[in-house]
């Protein structure tokens, strides 16, 4: 203890070690039960096209959370994302009468999430206002414009070839939504888990004071994950009205608070600082089997909710009472 | 209450009594590190006991396995010669252990009284509070510590030094007879510590048994009867301070002698770095003009509310300037965000480590690395090999102490964290270091590293800035000092014509010497 030179290891625990204890590993064997459970409840659930069917229920939500996923590690959140949707699903429907074509649709849609996703992060990051109270303003603002525009009306009329992103397959039973959510939840990884900006976010997430003082540009980053957000949602925006094949005010109704869910559902901290993208895939995919489930055994929507709800309070419970059971 | 316990509780004999409460043979582990190591402390009735250390050496964990927050792993508890564990902090204060700390939260919207009462207020009928009863025990308490506060007050109408008087009313709000001290004197002026004393004085008197922690010699020599030394969570030396010297406490407590405060140093002067011109804000500073040098220590000195640290945070880019310009080695540049600072080689240790200089929760290497990513990564993506070896280098060089570079920052000590700090910023390889209050509430151990230090990076070339308001550090570590006054610069003084009172004339405002 003497020597003032010591060597200090660089790691106590190996990050495989730190990873087989972790939350992930919890909500693996969630998953895993739930699995289980859907294929004695429901003869009809191990069916590849019917498993298939069942990634649909989260793919487009599950896109937008691994994005809301950086936000609310940050210390921010976005509560707009659905009414992103429904107004990037309004402008396209309104293009489409138009005769825009696919290509230009697509870029209206990707348009429009950007400039929402901006508009809040300019309030947020050069107004200075807190984010909750931002998105929630603009929750009621994107989608009232919605409403302005459609009344209770209905775009329909998309072009043929726009289905293919809500509706299409790459391969089998792999739907081309699905391969596009697991190529964005690999960038997302990468961008939160690998990249110089990740390590900013933690570092903004877990205390932005701190931060700012260290020399990360605070309000860049912050404003780069809004703009992040809105293009994941105008992304999930294209999906789902290529799968509907329809536009109306009401698309991706109160989706904000489900993608919420499934962000600390995955083990993300509403206070900021700690989760991981991994943690919300397989978060989506607990909640998409949990759903599809109940559907198959015909439960009503308004019990699947209270599944849902009862799901994450207890996963997020448990953990915590058998710790203070331990001691 | 306070009064009932004087009587049974004043031992027969002085000297030798039996211990109210003793640690004997404690350990406790946290993961990778050993932060008590079979050590042993004995609080005597009537006798106000010393806890010296330096950061680190396990003087707060002594004081949480007291209070019943942390559990030992090894070793015992006795209370009157009894073996007892303290599992909650509720029951060290049932036992009659109470702590008064540098920041006890109080609130303000709330009356004194219910200040020191919340959480175990009298009850009356009903199970309400008895208000009656609460203000009349609280004027108890306040008067037995000779505090002159009307308890139906509400406690924003009160000054600091009231409000810290109520932060010891609710400590002995609750029957104590081991009363914990932890640096009780830090933010405190010298008419209040005074005032402390005495009520040290009166607790004594009580018989109540004082564990007093202080990095002050002067205050522990004066008011302690006993002391133990911490050093790197073992246990040095105790007995009477009497027979104790200055010296011999510094010996234990550091391991080694301290023979010099501040290192000797040779200036070696270069060419000019840093300009400043004309610095300005429409509120904290104006017209703030200097020049830095490579080589050079150049000391802030002024009264608290001076304008210095405004005027640091405006030029590491933290606030905005209203005016005024910098010029790095010729080139004048913009400073708009720390970013642009930390790119022009000019980087900021702030006076908050805990909020401002580091980011608790995330481990050293990522919190040292964290300025200096462009290098460590590749286009961008991390690079954790040369994050390590960048964080080893620099926190090796400065002698910190942890259990491994993954370790959270938040769970070292003072001390170390600062040295995290300035690991941190020297690994982006700047040209001119500020450092704020760097060796405020830290040991003299502590303090004399970070001195020698600055003297090393001086002698390496680096331009350092020290805004301090310690007038010996102000005196024994700048080649040159700025003294500030109402966000002013009072005056400029070369090594010549610095000396104590010059300082506290410019600080003051006094334009003649006062006639002798």
């Amino acid at each position: 203890m003497t020597d003032r030179t010591r060597f200090i290891p660089d790691r106590l625990q190996s990050p495989l070690e730190r990873h087989l204890k972790s939350w992930e590993s919890l909500l693996i064997l969630v998953a895993v039960a739930v699995f289980i459970a859907n294929s004695f409840a429901s003869p009809y659930f191990l069916n590849a096209w019917n498993l298939s069917d069942a990634t649909f229920n989260f793919t487009e939500k599950a896109m937008i959370a691994l994005a809301m996923a950086l936000l609310i590690i940050s210390g921010e959140i976005d509560l707009s994302v659905a009414s992103i949707i429904a107004l990037a699903s309004t402008a396209m429907g309104a293009a489409v009468q138009f005769g825009v074509d696919t290509p230009g649709l697509v870029l209206i849609g990707l348009g429009v999430g950007l400039i929402c996703g901006a508009f809040n992060g300019f309030l947020v990051t050069v107004m200075g206002l807190p984010s909750i109270v931002v998105t929630i303003g603009t929750m009621s603002l994107f989608r009232g414009i919605s409403y302005i525009m459609l009344g209770d009306q209905a775009y329909r009329g998309y072009p043929p070839d726009f289905a293919f992103f809500g509706q299409g397959y790459v391969f089998w039973v792999i739907s081309f939504e699905f391969v596009l959510f697991a190529i964005l939840a690999v960038i997302h990884a990468i961008l939160l888990h690998k990249t110089n900006f990740g390590r900013a976010v933690y570092a903004i997430g877990n205390n932005p004071t701190g931060a700012l003082f260290s020399g990360i540009r605070v309000a860049r980053v912050k404003f780069i994950l809004f703009l992040l957000a809105g293009l994941m949602a105008g992304i999930a925006a294209i999906c789902l009205t290529s799968r509907l094949g329809s536009t109306r005010p009401s698309i991706a109704f109160g989706w904000e608070l489900e993608i919420v869910t499934m962000v600390v559902l995955g083990g993300v901290s509403i206070l900021g600082g700690s989760g991981s993208i991994l943690g919300v895939v397989i978060a989506a995919f607990v909640m998409g089997l949990v759903t599809f489930g109940l559907g198959l055994l015909n439960v009503p929507g308004i019990v699947m909710s209270i599944v849902i709800g009862a799901l994450l309070i207890s996963v997020i419970a448990l953990p915590r009472l058998w710790q203070t059971w331990r001691g | 209450m306070l009064m009932q316990s004087e009587t049974d509780l004043s031992g027969p004999s002085k000297g030798n009594a039996i211990p109210v409460i003793a640690l004997e043979g404690v350990t406790k582990l946290f993961p990778g590190v050993k932060a008590l190591s079979d050590v042993s402390l004995r609080l005597y009735p009537g006798q106000v006991t010393a806890l010296v250390g330096e950061n680190g050496a396990g003087k707060s964990t002594v004081v949480k396995i007291l209070t019943g927050i942390y559990q030992p792993d090894g070793g015992s508890i006795t209370l009157d010669g009894t073996a007892i564990a303290f599992p909650t902090p509720q029951a060290a204060g049932a036992a009659g252990v109470t702590a008064i700390h540098q920041e006890t939260v109080l609130f303000d919207e709330l009356s004194v009284a219910e200040n020191i009462f919340l959480g175990h207020a009298p009850r009356g009928r009903f199970g309400l509070i008895d208000t009656a009863a609460m203000m009349d025990q609280a004027a108890d308490i306040l008067r037995g510590i000779g505090a002159a506060i009307d308890p139906t007050h509400k406690l924003k109408d009160l000054g600091i030094a009231n409000k810290h008087l109520v932060a010891i009313a609710r400590a002995l709000s609750i029957d104590a007879r081991v009363v914990i001290m932890d640096e009780p004197t830090a933010a405190l002026s010298q008419n209040e510590i005074e005032e402390l004393y005495a009520l040290v004085e009166t607790l004594k008197a009580q018989g109540k048994a004082i564990l007093f922690i202080s990095h002050k010699f002067d205050e522990i020599f004066r008011i302690a009867d006993r002391y133990t030394v911490f050093r790197d969570g073992e246990l040095v030396g105790d007995g009477m301070i009497s027979a104790v010297t200055e010296a011999e406490l510094v010996k234990m407590m550091v391991g080694r002698d301290v023979s010099q405060i501040f290192p000797t140093r040779t200036p070696n002067i270069g060419d000019e770095v840093l300009a400043v011109k004309g610095y300005a804000h429409p509120t904290e500073f104006a017209d703030i003009t200097f020049t830095l040098h490579r080589g050079e220590i150049l000391g802030f000195y002024g009264l608290v509310g001076a304008g210095r640290s405004e005027f640091m945070q405006a030029l590491f880019g933290i606030t905005r300037r209203s005016g005024g310009t910098t010029t790095i080695d010729g080139t004048t540049i913009d400073i708009r965000s720390p970013a642009d600072a930390v790119a022009n080689g000019i980087v900021y240790v702030p006076e908050d480590r805990g909020r401002q200089g580091t980011i608790g929760a995330l481990p050293i290497f990522q919190n040292v690395t964290l300025p200096s990513l462009g290098r460590t990564s590749h286009s961008g993506f991390l690079r954790l090999a040369e994050e390590f070896k960048l964080a080893r280098d620099y926190t090796e060089r400065l002698d910190l102490r942890a259990a491994s570079l993954d370790t959270p920052v938040g769970n070292l000590s003072g001390g170390n964290q600062q040295k995290v700090v300035i690991a941190k910023w020297l690994a982006t390889q700047p040209k001119v270091i500020i450092l704020d209050e760097p060796t405020k509430g830290i040991d003299i151990g502590s303090k004399a590293a970070v001195h020698a230090f600055m003297a090393e990076l001086a002698a390496q070339g680096l331009a350092v800035i020290m805004v301090s308001s310690e007038i010996p550090e102000v005196l024994g570590m700048s080649d040159r000092v700025i003294v500030m006054r109402e966000g002013r610069m009072a005056a400029e003084l070369d090594a010549d014509d610095m000396t104590p009172e010059t300082l506290v004339r410019h600080a003051a405002g006094i334009k003649e010497a006062p006639p002798c």
